[in-house]
């Protein structure tokens, strides 16, 4: 299978990206990992005629942590985050989405921050992130500014970037102690997208939740956080009764489609299910125990 | 790392006395089908075309230098320009693992690169592996384990396995099937493929 032809530029500076940018809008589509981009692009879902290569870009690779937050580059590949110290000691969140996130092969090339870009309903890190204080920066002709991903993702396969515009930082606020996540995924099939995921962010003081943010993938054309059930749980103390109730709560936030993965009320008791099991091992993690993704 | 040195094996050698024997009788091979060290010999297309891009990169350490439309993916310039065939187009679409190959170190799938995406890089495939007529410890495997059934996957297994083992060379086997996850094989021979992973792990110096 062959794209359709297309003209393709490789700049060295954000700026020369920028300008090419502007000049071809609508047509250019940005190229990193391209582990969405390519398929599409091969299947003629997408036909960009034009491709702007940002893998020469060298100020946008890997993860640096500045300011109590870890930053990833445009270029952060899912691998780099799966082989980071800082992630596996801090975000274990994040450790669990990519160890879930299709295969090595893709988490060799794709990157983090063309999967927010591309705003999969299904896809692992916009649901994984949007648990976690989550903000992009973007740059344009008119300057940078940073946005919340809760306001980047717009719809499904829809972000707020304006035409001119490049992803260039992703940055996560390093959560503080006793803090523990946890990122839930069902799947039909190893690698597969998720048929249903849920991320858990908390904060644990004794056996008070004094924090604690629900984020929902696969459960609605964007993932979005179950603000009910982090009500019902925010500065009380973690009973079973508490969060059998939060568990109904995220069940009724979760707006999900019926599809080839499975009906609505099947995915509506599977937020539930991976609600109560995501909370169980952030609390564990909380707690200062090492629960591997492998058990997840 | 292995990859960085380079190496000539056997069969890509007379591929490329074929293929350099071709063009001096025909005339009519492309100049772009053979390796840097050849091109003085032969013109090269000058044609300016903005839906083509001059690509260059080592494979298997020899460097390559050729002119492609722009659509070409990694897997179709290694197979359908280099003729290097040990990559196999299976699902052409990210899921099988058939056409994987090494890309600076890392295993990624060539059906799902550009070629002029990887500009540059270094690449290994199945070819690059045995060095002065030894098969890598890998291959040995395979073999001496009955890693394979059809072997249409078998490459692009051993290109995942070797791109794992060079990170992590003393692997647990649920790290290796972790590791491996993206190669099908529709035979199903994964348990012996598991253990020839396994057993090329010992096989190989640490």
């Amino acid at each position: 299978m062959y794209p359709a032809e297309f003209e393709y530029f490789s700049p060295r500076t954000i700026d020369e990206a920028l300008a090419l940018l502007s000049t071809w809008g609508e047509d250019a589509k940005i190229l990193s990992g391209g582990q969405s981009l390519v398929p599409m692009m091969k299947l003629r879902i997408a036909s960009p005629r034009c491709l702007i290569d940002i893998n020469r870009i060298d100020s946008l690779s890997g993860l640096r942590v500045d300011e109590g937050r870890l930053v990833m580059g445009a270029l952060c590949r899912h691998a780099d985050v799966a082989a980071s110290a800082l992630v596996r000691e801090h975000l274990p969140l994040m450790l669990d989405a990519v160890s879930q996130t299709a295969d090595v092969q893709v988490r060799n090339r794709g990157t983090v921050a063309g999967s927010l870009a591309h705003a999969d309903p299904a896809g692992d890190w916009p649901a994984a992130l949007l648990a976690l204080d989550t903000h992009l920066t973007v740059v344009s002709p008119r300057g940078q500014r940073t946005v919340a991903l809760e306001t980047f993702l717009v719809d499904a396969y829809t972000t707020d970037l304006a035409v001119d515009e490049i992803v260039t930082e992703v940055a996560v606020s390093l959560p503080r102690p006793p803090a523990g996540g946890a990122y839930v995924k069902f799947e039909k099939r190893a690698g597969d997208f998720a048929v249903a995921s849920v991320g858990v962010q908390l904060t644990l003081e004794g056996d008070r939740c004094s924090d604690v943010a629900i984020s929902l993938g696969a459960l609605g054309a964007i993932p979005s956080r179950a603000s009910a059930a982090e009500a019902e749980l925010r500065d009380q103390p973690v009973t079973d009764e508490r969060l059998d109730r939060a568990a109904d709560l995220v069940r009724e936030a979760a707006q999900p489609f019926e599809d080839t993965r499975g009906s609505v009320e099947y995915k509506r008791h599977l937020a539930g299910v991976l609600f109560t099991r995501a909370f169980a091992v952030a609390a564990d993690r909380a707690r200062g125990s090492r629960v591997s993704t492998l058990h997840l | 790392m292995r990859d960085d040195e380079p190496n000539v094996p056997e069969a890509s050698v007379s591929r490329r006395a074929f293929l350099k024997g071709g063009a001096a009788a025909t005339g009519a091979l492309s100049s772009a089908l053979l390796p840097e060290t050849a091109e003085a010999q032969l013109p090269v297309a000058t044609t300016p075309d903005a839906r083509r891009t001059m690509v260059e990169m080592r494979v298997n350490g020899i460097p390559y230098r050729h002119e492609v439309p722009n659509h070409t993916t990694l897997l179709e310039f290694i197979r359908g320009d280099l003729k290097l065939t040990g990559a196999k187009a299976g699902c052409d679409r990210l899921q099988c693992g058939a056409c994987t190959v090494i890309v600076n170190g890392r295993n990624i799938y060539s059906c799902t690169a550009l070629a002029v995406e990887v500009s540059g890089a270094e690449v290994t495939t199945i070819e690059g592996l045995a060095k002065d007529n030894a098969l890598h410890p890998l291959q040995q495997a395979f073999i001496e384990h009955s890693g394979y059934q059809c072997g249409f996957c078998t490459s692009g297994q051993i290109l995942a396995a070797k791109a794992f083992l060079d990170r992590h060379p003393t692997p647990s086997e649920d790290d290796v099937r972790l590791a491996m996850s993206g190669n099908i094989c529709r035979c199903s021979a994964y348990k012996r493929i598991l253990e020839s992973v396994m057993a090329a792990s010992r096989a190989m110096p640490v």
